[in-house]
């Protein structure tokens, strides 16, 4: 076996963190722990770059492809690979893991190695998710993220720690049961874990609605859709910093990829059948999650319910089943994990300096700290998806797919649209801006080098991906092309030909 | 000059790098910020003009007077998302007019916040608003229009809300930002069904463009589920969207409100460019807006025939018409509900915010009032003549609007911040500069024949609603809108200018109070300079479109025009002008009647018109109770809605959840039940009661969970066993 970058990438990205975790235990200094985890973080981060320009966006095929024996008697192997939409989705994990160590720095002071042990799992954890073309493997990893994330909130979190890290463990680990079944009633179907074998195989209709149905509540809760989100707000809530960050940018995004890698292509039938009714549960996430956001004192709790309604859009572009759509939602699960990980951070800078989330205690900051302020704003606007930012183009083609299924459901959506700008204005006003009436602020200090470094990065994404998409784009293509193929091509009698355009 | 096309994207740069320069630019840079930002806008309106004298010299050879320059943003699918920007005698009328007014205003400015601590972020702001508001007007995809006007929208929040310490600002700027962004959600939708509908958001695209014929030919055809056009949807959607941001009925809300902004921005963006982007946007797709199917025939049978109204010139017969065509304006060619829909939208606009304008005291509100009424009479001109009429007023309202709010400035400068105009009076002493421009700029408003350009751009839209097929009401309307315009503006006037000075008595307060005793000053040169200037277009503007030389109409429809006096002499134009005359001079002498002759002495006087009509007075000072409407019936609801939510999350939702979970810890302890006391029954049990004696509670703690995962397990492998017989292979 060669060593080439090509070959060995992946395997790297996986472990070297878990290498790292090793080395970290025997490091003393609580500094030394911190620089050692940003360097290991950004080592990656700038290592992973070229899988980039290595990528081939001509082919929909998996790439830097290993696939080697594990446990042969269980016919179990070791086989990972990427595609288009798993490539960003492992960009965004390695860029975000930096960001999530300097963000925390100050903020956590007890127990810091295990602290960095924790982030340092997480990151071959995720990595793993996105990159596992074996189903076992994949199941290895999507299990392993809750220990360290449930340590994380349950640990370093807020008062009611124990209860947000119990019910989000439980809550999330119960859905995992049922993808477990669903993947062993599929081995027991095609005799093999890999991942694309499963794919396009001609099962029953009826087989596939029950695995599918077992997808959906694995990966509803994990999104989360309305109305599995309740553990969403208080595991927000009492997260820390970097937990937040995490947990919003990267680990909903699993459910999201769990739709677009396992349900589309493996069960299309029933994915055509169930279509209607999860497009509406999104719809109804998007007004919902936008209206109980405005009603939200804490800015965590705000920033939480946004997400509910961001990553309804998400759900309703995959299951637009169309081209616009579909890429209309990775783009959003990108954006959102820029975007929203950058709000929690935002958060989370206020809570270092004033020690409370409340809307009412944290307003006007922004007089005495105008480089927050522009940070903030930014941030709220590509929130409320304003054009020229990132959500905006993600919004508009999931939208814009949307609206080829039906016009009515996206005249559901605008009020959501809306809301989101009420809701962030009404934040970011506050927050930034704010009356005389509120306490003095006066001794805050705007923002250090480190945190301008933290936020810098998210505020470049924000706009390179708003304002020239096509990098990003591109390399997606033809594995949302492919993805979109198996669910149509896939589907028997029942499906009807997607309608360009309804009467 | 063929690099004109292609380097017209500098226009819209230009500021908008500018603003980016000064963001990062330290505060303490005053003259560099104002520099980087004016010098910017005269580079770009030296550029407008020569691609507007581009285009003047295609018109005038009678070449294709429009030009586009496209290209590929990203691609999805197989599919590309183009963009692009055009060059057309629309587009640079409006470019003129924006850099023109910017660059006048821009220059006001630095006399007018010549003492604000922000002043570098506020010429930020401005550059900033000027780039997106030039991005609007060149851009030829309605998707590069949307992006421009989403940030126009933004930079008219963040100037509303510049003086953000002030509680009524803050408010004012989220409310301008949400009410807009309840119309633009509707522009959205109507984007993407364009989208859908057409496969482009390209204007023109060498026939490919979604407003050229092939497009909007399918359009029409296509019916949708309610029984109306696709076309028809498309063109209302967006239209709402040119009514939130124009401030139309009944999303006008947000208009005077953000009369909190300072003077400068309430002139530049809330009277002459910004808002008239909604006027701009409808005159960009007119095409679409004016398409009509041909009625009750099947659509398979006879084509179509695409009747453009004020593109073609077609006599006829009108049906059900009323009133006569006039000048084959759009003679015979069916009337579409989409500019049915812009002429009562205009016309109910203009009569509504007239009437509230007079009994308001605030002289920028007043004004606020002033501009929402006159777009609605610009609404009122592209709804029942075309573009040319509605645009022409959009153009000369732009320089008379502004040049009132900067005077109006120049008076709140002077009389040290004071807006109230019961507490001003007799300043035409002590502001003569002020006084002679701000008396142009009304009677340019009101409409005073002949000599002012307010006249004749008012007048063609009275002609358009006079000769228009559908109705007659919206004539009468108009009519009365026109009288009250006449009458306010006399009103304030009297008020402001005329009669003792009510200054000294109550303008002790504030932060001001120490220069508050001093008397009312003039302006600065820096601010009555660009006054003059805009005085004298307010005059001059007039004489491009009077029914003699039809210039500024026949430009825009890419003709030259030739000079026919015989077509003021028609029965038709005269009487039409006699009749405006007259009551314009109504409304003067109603308003010089009531305010001029016996002026109030002191502030807390009572309003003449309160006096006599004190009911009707409160309703229109009160706006209709418009706010108070909102306020309880939208705001209210929406706030109802989301503590429901947010209740149904904290009980339902999490009630389930909590629910499901019970039933878990209850059947883990029938299990454990079942464990101690039927399997192990028995069993040293005594020993075990001895153990558990004392830590129950503790267990039952520990317990919980081991046993919740353990039925877990338990489930699980139930339902293996079960998927494992119901599939086996």
């Amino acid at each position: 076996m060669s060593l080439s970058y090509n070959d060995t990438v992946l395997s790297l990205l996986i472990f070297s963190p878990l290498v790292a975790a090793l080395v970290a235990g025997f490091i003393r200094s609580e500094n030394g722990l911190r620089w050692f985890t940003l360097l290991v973080t950004a080592a990656l981060a700038v290592f992973s770059l070229p899988l980039y320009s290595r990528f081939d966006p001509s082919t929909a095929d998996f790439q830097f492809l290993i696939n080697s024996e594990w446990i042969p008697a269980l016919k179990i192997r070791y086989a990972i690979g990427i595609d288009g939409i798993s490539l960003l989705l492992v960009l965004l994990t390695t860029l975000i893991m930096p960001l999530c160590v300097l963000a925390s720095w100050r903020y956590i002071t007890t127990r810091v190695r295990e602290f960095m042990i924790c982030l340092l799992v997480m990151e071959t954890a995720m990595v793993g998710v996105f990159c596992a073309l074996d189903f076992i493997l994949f199941f290895v990893f999507w299990e392993a993220m809750l220990i360290p994330m449930a340590l994380l909130i349950g640990v370093w979190g807020g008062p009611r720690k124990v209860y947000a890290s119990l019910k989000f463990f439980v809550y999330t680990m119960s859905g995992s049961v049922f993808l477990l079944v669903a993947i062993i009633a599929l081995y027991v179907q095609v005799d093999s874990w890999s991942i694309p074998e499963m794919m396009g195989r001609p099962y029953s209709e009826g087989f596939q609605r029950w695995v599918f149905l077992a997808f959906f509540i694995s990966f509803a809760i994990k999104v989360p859709m309305f109305p599995f989100h309740t553990w969403l707000p208080a595991a927000h809530v009492e997260a820390p910093t970097a937990g937040s960050v995490l947990l919003a940018s990267i680990l909903l995004k699993m459910g999201t990829y769990g739709f677009v890698r396992f349900a589309l292509p493996i069960t299309p039938a029933a994915v055509q059948f169930f279509t209607p009714a999860i497009m509406w549960l999104s719809v109804i996430a998007i007004v919902y999650g936008g209206f109980t956001a405005l009603a939200q004192t804490d800015l965590k709790k705000l920033v939480a319910y946004s997400s509910v309604a961001h990553m309804g859009f998400a759900t309703l572009g995959i299951f637009a089943l169309n081209k616009a759509g579909l890429e209309g939602a990775v783009l959003v699960m990108i954006n959102h994990g820029i975007t929203t990980g950058a709000l929690f951070i935002v958060v989370g800078i206020i809570y270092e300096r004033l020690h409370t989330r409340e809307l009412d205690k944290t307003a006007g900051m922004g007089r005495n700290m105008p480089i927050f302020a522009t940070f903030a704003g930014v941030f709220a606007l590509s929130s409320l998806a304003f054009p020229g930012t990132n959500s905006f183009i993600g919004e508009f083609l999931v939208l814009a797919g949307g609206f080829q299924v039906s016009k009515s459901m996206m005249l559901f959506v605008v009020p959501g649209v809306v809301l989101a700008a009420a809701y962030m204005l009404r934040m970011l006003q506050r927050v930034a801006y704010g009356g005389t009436r509120n306490p003095d602020h006066s001794g805050v200090k705007d923002l250090c080098f480190r945190e301008i470094a933290t936020l810098t990065p998210l505020l470049v994404f924000v706009f390179w991906i708003g304002l020239h998409p096509a990098p990003f784009m591109r390399v997606m293509e033809t594995s949302v092309q492919k993805v979109l193929q198996q669910a149509q091509a896939g589907a028997p009698v029942a499906a009807t030909p997607p309608v360009a355009v309804l009467p | 000059m063929s690099w004109v096309v292609p380097s017209l994207w500098l226009i819209p740069v230009l500021p908008a790098v500018a603003a980016g320069v000064i963001a990062l630019a330290p505060r303490r840079c005053r003259r560099f910020a104002s520099g980087a930002a004016i010098g910017s806008m005269g580079v770009s309106l030296v550029l407008s003009l020569v691609a507007f004298m581009h285009t003047v010299g295609l018109v005038s050879r009678g070449a294709e007077s429009r030009q586009v320059f496209n290209f590929t943003w990203f691609q999805f699918g197989d599919k590309v998302l183009p963009l692009g920007w055009v060059l057309d005698p629309l587009s640079a009328v409006m470019l003129v007019m924006v850099c023109f007014v910017g660059l006048l205003i821009f220059i006001y400015s630095l006399g007018y916040m010549a003492h604000d601590d922000n002043f570098t972020r506020f010429f930020c702001f401005l550059a900033l608003f000027a780039g997106a508001m030039l991005g609007v007007v060149i851009a030829n995809s309605l998707l590069l229009l949307f992006i421009c006007w989403e940030l126009v929208g933004l930079t008219s929040y963040l100037l509303i809300g510049f003086w953000f310490h002030r509680p009524t600002a803050a408010a004012a700027a989220r409310k301008a930002f949400i009410t807009t962004r309840v119309g633009d959600m509707a522009f959205l939708i109507g984007m993407v069904w364009l989208y859908a509908g057409t496969g482009t958001l390209l204007f023109y695209d060498a026939g490919k463009g979604c407003l050229e014929t092939t497009a909007i030919h399918s359009l029409v055809m296509r019916a949708t589920g309610v029984g109306m056009a696709a076309s028809t949807g498309i063109s209302l959607l967006i239209f709402l969207g040119a009514v939130g941001k124009s401030g139309q009925l009944p999303l006008h809300v947000w208009l005077p409100d953000a009369m909190e902004g300072p003077t400068p921005v309430s002139a530049l963006i809330h009277a002459a460019t910004m808002v008239a982007a909604g006027v701009f946007l409808v005159a960009r797709v007119y095409p679409l807006m004016a398409v009509t199917a041909p009625e009750a025939a099947p659509p398979a049978i006879q084509a179509p025939a695409v009747a453009v109204a004020g593109q073609t010139e077609r006599a006829g017969e009108s049906h059900g018409a009323t009133s006569q065509s006039h000048e084959g304006q759009h003679g015979g060619a069916p009337v579409s509900t989409a500019l049915k829909v812009v002429t009562w939208t205009g016309v109910l606009t203009a009569l509504f915010a007239a009437s509230i304008a007079v009994a308001q005291t605030d002289i920028k509100r007043i004004l606020a009032y002033s501009t929402v009424s006159q777009l609605g009479f610009m609404m009122m001109g592209l709804g029942a003549g075309g573009v040319a009429v509605g645009m022409f007023h959009l153009i000369t309202h732009a320089f008379f609007k502004a040049l009132l709010f900067m005077g109006a400035g120049s008076v709140i400068h002077g009389c040290h911040e004071e807006q109230d105009i019961r507490r001003m009076g007799g300043l035409k002493a002590f502001m003569p500069v002020t006084y002679m421009t701000y008396a142009v700029g009304m009677m340019a408003l009101s409409g005073v024949p002949l000599l002012f350009s307010g006249f004749w751009s008012k007048d063609e839209i009275l002609h358009a609603v006079q000769a228009w097929p559908v109705s007659s009401l919206p004539f009468v309307l108009g009519l009365a809108a026109a009288l009250l315009t006449a009458f306010y503006m006399t009103r304030q006037m009297a008020y402001v200018f005329f009669g003792p000075c009510r200054l000294k008595h109550s303008a002790s307060h504030g932060t001001h109070s120490k220069r508050a005793e001093s008397t009312p000053h003039e302006s600065p040169r820096v601010m009555t300079v660009p006054l003059i200037i805009l005085a004298v277009f307010a005059v001059l503007l007039g004489f491009f479109g009077t029914p003699v030389w039809p210039w500024f109409q026949s430009f825009l429809e890419g003709r030259a025009a030739r000079i026919d006096a015989g077509r003021l002499f028609t029965v038709g134009t005269l009487g039409l002008i006699g009749l405006s005359t007259l009551v314009v001079f109504g409304g003067i002498y109603a308003g010089w009647r009531l305010y001029g002759r016996r002026p109030p002495r002191k502030a807390e006087a009572a309003d003449p018109l309160e006096a006599i009509y004190p009911e009707g007075y409160a309703v229109l000072r009160n706006k209709y109770y418009i706010d108070e409407l909102y306020d309880l019936s939208v705001v209210r609801v929406t706030h109802w809605c989301g503590r429901m939510s947010d209740w149904l999350d904290q009980t339902l939702w999490a009630g389930a959840v909590r629910l499901v979970s019970f039933g878990f810890v209850a059947l883990s302890w029938l299990s454990r039940l079942f464990d101690e006391y039927v399997v192990n029954a028995g069993f040293d049990q005594g020993c075990r009661k001895l153990i558990t004696g004392g830590s129950g509670f503790s267990r039952l703690q520990t317990g919980r969970v081991r046993h919740y995962l353990g039925m877990l397990a338990l489930g699980f492998v139930v339902l293996v066993l079960v998927m494992l017989w119901r599939w086996r292979p």
